[in-house]
């Protein structure tokens, strides 16, 4: 992949855009993002991915990623 | 007290959307207990609420129970109190621990739920179990809800079907505690909410915010 190639390819999480990567799981967002929290509700593209899919689904190019962090507290 | 005494503060072409409403509240801690008493002041047709904890003293700094409701189950406290508020609304109490098994029969006629939990796992497993099985149907969850002050900092945000009330910021930690306003605050938002969603939908035509 070229270096004008890769600025193209973006996707947004949480409204933020940063830059799309092969093979990119919710687990390197999360590093990327420097989200350490654990108790995580995430979707993509609004579909729900289980926390057993964060280092196995796939994040396509240009996707929609919602990382919602829930807290203790009631 | 009749029907039309109970609701002759409400605008009159709410009251039949309000009553055919039916919402579930997971839940009856901090935020349930305070989303059910609003909503059954708001005249809400159905409440359905499930919750297995008994009250505890530590409950009374921001649930809605009283001291004599000590070691009851919260949500046969709960349903006492609120059939003391109004009797426009029908309560659906279920004393149980909610799970990916039962929240779906428990459930499956509301409109809208609530996430009212207190831990973190749980408003997961809810908010997970939901979006699988009711992927059309509303969600509105609290997080960040503890400590005081800070009301600059709540907010509501909404990912498709799925709402989040909170500040998404504050963690329970020593010395932060889920306190009376904050709490309430939210549960109200949440409940706010609810009533947003329940009416906007239906009475789209009828409503002029700018004359209210």
């Amino acid at each position: 992949m070229n270096a004008d190639n890769k600025i193209m390819k973006k996707i947004t999480v949480n409204d933020n855009i940063i830059d799309w990567e092969k093979n990119m799981t919710i687990i390197r967002i999360l590093k990327i993002m420097n989200y350490t929290f654990r108790m995580l509700v995430v979707k993509v593209n609004g579909e729900l991915v289980n926390k057993a899919n964060y280092d196995e689904f796939l994040i396509p190019v240009d996707a929609d990623v919602k990382v919602i962090h829930l807290i203790s507290g009631g | 007290m009749n029907k039309k005494e109970f609701f002759s503060a409400h605008d009159p072409k709410i009251i039949p959307t309000l009553q055919k409403a039916v919402i579930g509240i997971a839940g009856a801690g901090g935020l349930g207990s305070n989303i059910a008493v609003s909503l059954a002041r708001a005249g809400i047709g159905k409440l359905i609420v499930a919750d297995f904890d008994k009250i505890e003293p530590s409950n009374l700094n921001r649930q809605q129970f009283f001291i004599d409701q000590i070691g009851i189950p919260k949500v046969i406290a709960l349903l006492e109190n609120l059939n003391k508020i109004s009797s426009f609304t029908q309560y659906h109490v279920h004393e149980i621990k909610l799970n990916e098994e039962n929240i779906p029969f428990i459930y499956k006629d509301v409109d809208i739920m609530v996430e009212a939990f207190d831990k973190a796992e749980m408003k997961i497993m809810l908010i997970e179990t939901w979006l699988t099985h009711f992927p059309n149907k509303p969600i509105i969850a609290a997080s960040g809800i503890s400590g005081w002050g800070k009301n600059k900092l709540l907010h509501t945000r909404k990912v498709d079907n799925l709402y989040i009330c909170g500040d998404e910021k504050t963690n329970l930690q020593t010395g932060i505690s889920p306190m009376a306003p904050r709490v309430g605050i939210v549960a109200n938002m949440q409940a706010n909410l609810i009533l947003e969603l329940i009416l906007n939908e239906n009475n789209q035509p009828q409503m002029n915010m700018d004359e209210r």
